[in-house]
């Protein structure tokens, strides 16, 4: 596999404050990584430095093998960048903008970029100034999705889309995997990122807490269950790695750690199953786990309910 | 009513909230100004022969179309003068301060998505604009109150308190009527930009049509809101009738703004807005296209400005001898040089003056690249395969560009209206010479500005500072006689004044060098430094 991206122990301190420590991230070549964090947790920094506006105070940056600040303008060449907040010439239109950044970039997808503009619905010659949030995003997905770049940095591309033109975005980034090119997206729409990212980061803080496949992240945490029985499972809360059990009349719904699957899945059984769901951890309760990471001892000790 | 004006109250004091700090510095700037200039003519002109010397000047009409008509230049006492000299110019600035505040708090704030949120608490329809005609009329009462009554506290005889209080109230009505003005136009367009626009737009033809009525047909002057401003005649004869139509044409705007207000939609206007391009023309598709783009307008008005600026200081240039040679207090400032005429000594001393204020577009140029990264849109741009040097080089090329021009301007407008007022004119190759000698002194400005932009760009403000201690060191240096090293620290004082002063080759090189020196550290820098977004 081919890396595109990785920075190997980054850190940016703004003053005393640190704003990254020792982030490492990986994207290889045809491959979506997503970037997961809540705000102020670094991902805005991160992605800054990654473009060379930053400079990192400690650690590695290398994007297509070269120094991400000595060699920027040679990394942008391939590149196309969508900020969080895009904040564009008031007095210019949508698409002397498109057209300025794809003349900067170099080459002219006239074809494609009038494709965009009519899938994306963008009436380009309004003034920037009237544009909404959403339509100032469209201008920034417009001039990305239209150059030829082999990496994309997406930031929060979709907050102020509508579901309709979020479907459209991920058409996109759908069709640059299938032609190999690699994208780095931050989001906090976890379904957006379940969707599209074949390995996922999170960030908290300024560190990377978890990294790998969404798979393998899914190891780490807990399948839900639901189930109905015969007769009630009698002290479940007592069961290793059963969590966060839920009486409810009929049914009782729990949650379990992948490695005690086998143990606990026979031993309800023995109770006389009537129906069983089970359902893969989502992103979410991924996410929920490492932002309230803070109580995790409660949560695991309040088995009974 | 409940449902119109809700809330007025809480809001008015809100927007005061909003610019407690604001309000203030434009009352004691315009209040501290207009004392200042009163206080100066009492020293300047000493007896009547001085003042009646200085009325002779006026009566020319390129004076006339520019301060408006001398009511009382039979009988010119500082009061006169003031009026004469000083209403106008101070009536401009208050219709600019009251366009200002106005837009802020009417489209600005409907652009930016705040009247929405005020809207969508119990307000009523009406308040927020309400609120801001209230505020901002409040601001011009009380500046025509402090300036009425503070003219009078100076205790200058020819100003009494009636004509004081006039004084101030023609302020405070043109404040107010350009206050409904821009609450008109509020409604009508449909951006803030085009809100300032048209109302400067309307400033600016009061100030033509006025200039026109005064130089020739007097009817014409009252068709112009300014004409009426002027036609008090403030410490001559003290009308006040104009006061009252003032006051009433604004009523009637007000209630036009209120009503345009109420039958549209949030958000919308009556002007159409047209339909831009859908895509870029050949010129914006460079870094330099899109910095010549941003300030396209700013650039024309401001050549505008010098070239005016230029005519303005050449029209009185015929009567420059005979003022000057009265005038004592004016020998001071240009001591006599054997050889040379008193008006090729004031050139000079011109020509340093325009060259600073030339410097003002010029550093904005720079700055600018400041203002679009506290807007959050380098970062945008720097995503793409350019330099820094690219960035800062463009807007570099374009100041220095802009130097040249605006000097140009000011030299060929001094030169063309000069040469028409005097009676054996200066040669153009003269007037040249003397104004493009400073123009490595505006280099070095640039280079200041350059190496705070690149190096310390929170610190990039004290440009500004450095600009003002220029003007003040050598406008005023000579007057107050200051030690000579404390202008040697502007670059503006190192300049050779050419025809008076030899041609020194070896200081414009050496200034020159000091230039380019301060813009490679600024070029270092901005290599070097995190870009903020």
């Amino acid at each position: 596999m081919v890396t595109i991206l990785k920075t190997t122990n980054l850190t940016k301190k703004f003053g005393k404050f640190t704003a990254l420590d020792g982030v490492d991230i990986e994207v290889n070549k045809g491959e979506v990584f997503g970037f997961i964090g809540p705000n102020g947790a670094g991902k805005s920094t991160a992605i800054r430095v990654l473009l060379g506006i930053l400079k990192a105070t400690e650690g590695e940056v290398t994007i297509f093998g070269k120094d991400a600040w000595r060699e920027a303008v040679e990394i942008h060449k391939r590149i196309a960048y969508v900020p969080g907040d895009v904040n564009l010439w008031p007095n210019l239109t949508g698409g002397e903008v498109i057209d300025f950044f794809l003349k900067l970039r170099g080459g002219n997808n006239k074809d494609k970029k009038e494709e965009l503009i009519n899938r994306f619905k963008l009436d380009p010659g309004k003034k920037c100034s009237t544009y909404s949030k959403g339509n100032r995003q469209k201008v920034a997905l417009v001039a990305a999705f239209s150059s030829d770049a082999d990496l994309y940095i997406l930031d929060e591309p979709t907050s102020g889309l509508d579901p309709l033109m979020e479907n459209i975005f991920q058409e996109c980034v759908i069709q640059a995997k299938r032609e190999g090119k690699s994208v780095l997206l931050s989001s906090h729409i976890l379904s957006e990122v379940e969707k599209l990212c074949d390995r996922v980061g999170i960030i908290r803080e300024g560190k990377m807490i978890e990294t790998g496949s969404l798979h393998e992240l899914r190891h780490l945490t807990r399948t839900n269950f639901v189930v109905e029985t015969k007769e009630p499972i009698v002290s479940l809360n007592e069961l290793k790695g059963v969590h966060g059990i839920d009486d409810r009349e009929k049914e009782v719904s729990f949650q379990v750690d992948t490695e005690e699957l086998d143990h606990v899945i026979k031993t309800i059984s023995q109770y006389g199953i009537i129906r069983l769901e089970s359902a893969p951890p989502t992103l979410e309760d991924l996410f929920m786990r490492h932002y309230e990471g803070t109580d995790e001892t409660a949560d695991s000790g309040a088995g009974g309910a | 009513m409940y449902q119109l004006f809700k809330n007025t109250g809480k809001l008015t004091r809100f927007q005061l909230r909003q610019d407690r700090v604001r309000i203030p510095v434009w009352i004691i700037s315009l209040s501290i100004l207009t004392f200042a200039t009163a206080l100066a003519f009492v020293d300047l002109y000493q007896n009547d022969a001085e003042r009646q010397a200085v009325a002779e000047t006026m009566r020319n009409p390129a004076m006339t179309a520019m301060v408006g008509q001398g009511y009382g230049l039979d009988d010119y006492t500082v009061g006169a003068m003031m009026a004469h000299q000083m209403l106008l110019f101070t009536a401009i600035t208050v219709a600019i301060m009251s366009i200002l505040l106005v837009t802020r708090h009417t489209r600005t704030d409907e652009e930016d998505g705040r009247v929405e949120m005020i809207r969508a608490l119990p307000s009523g329809r009406l308040s927020n604009l309400t609120s801001t005609i209230v505020f901002v009329s409040i601001t011009n009462v009380v500046l025509a109150l402090i300036i009425g009554f503070g003219n009078y506290a100076l205790g200058i005889e020819s100003m009494d308190l009636e004509g004081s209080l006039l004084y101030g109230a023609a302020l405070g009505v043109t404040g107010i009527f350009f206050t409904a003005i821009t609450a008109v136009f509020a409604q009508l367009s449909e951006s803030s930009r085009g809100t300032i626009g048209l109302s400067f737009a309307v400033l600016g033809l009061t100030y033509l049509i006025r200039a026109i009525g005064d130089v020739g047909n007097e009817t014409i002057s009252w068709f112009s809101p300014l004409g009426w401003v002027l036609g008090t005649e403030v410490y001559v004869n003290n009308y006040w009738w104009p006061i009252v139509l003032t006051l009433g044409f604004s009523l009637i705007l007000f209630v036009v703004a209120f009503i345009l207000h109420a039958i549209r939609d949030m958000g919308s206007g009556f002007l159409p807005s047209r339909t831009g391009r859908r895509d870029a023309s050949i010129f914006l598709q460079s870094p330099l296209g899109l910095a010549v783009r941003l300030q396209r307008t700013a650039i024309i008005s401001w050549a505008v400005g010098m070239f005016a600026i230029g005519v303005s200081y050449g029209s009185v240039l015929g009567d420059l001898e005979s003022f000057m040679a009265e005038i004592e207090i004016m020998e001071q400032m240009v001591s006599p040089v054997e050889g040379f005429s008193l008006t090729e000594q004031f050139i000079t001393m011109l020509m340093a003056i325009m060259s600073m204020i030339s410097t003002i577009p010029v550093i904005m140029i720079i700055l600018k690249i400041k203002s679009e990264e506290n807007k959050n849109r380098t970062e945008h741009l720097y995503s793409h395969p350019i330099t820094r040097n690219r960035v800062l080089g463009n807007y570099f090329i374009l100041s220095l560009a802009v130097s040249i021009v605006m000097q140009f301007l000011a030299i060929f407008g001094l030169w063309s209206a000069g040469s028409t007022v005097m009676d054996d004119g200066i040669s153009f190759r003269t007037l040249f010479n003397a104004g493009m000698i400073y123009l490595p002194a505006i280099w070095i400005m640039i280079g200041a500005a350059v190496l705070l932009v690149g190096s310390a760009p929170k610190l990039s403000g004290l440009i500004w500072l450095y600009l003002i201690y220029s003007f003040i060191i050598v406008y005023l240096g000579d007057l107050l006689q200051l030690p000579e090293w404390l202008s040697k620290l502007s670059p503006f004082g190192h300049i050779p004044q050419i025809p008076v002063e030899e041609m020194d080759i070896l200081v414009v090189i050496i200034v020159t060098i000091v230039a380019i020196t301060l813009t490679v550290g600024g070029f270092i820098g901005y290599n070097r430094r995190d870009i903020k977004g």
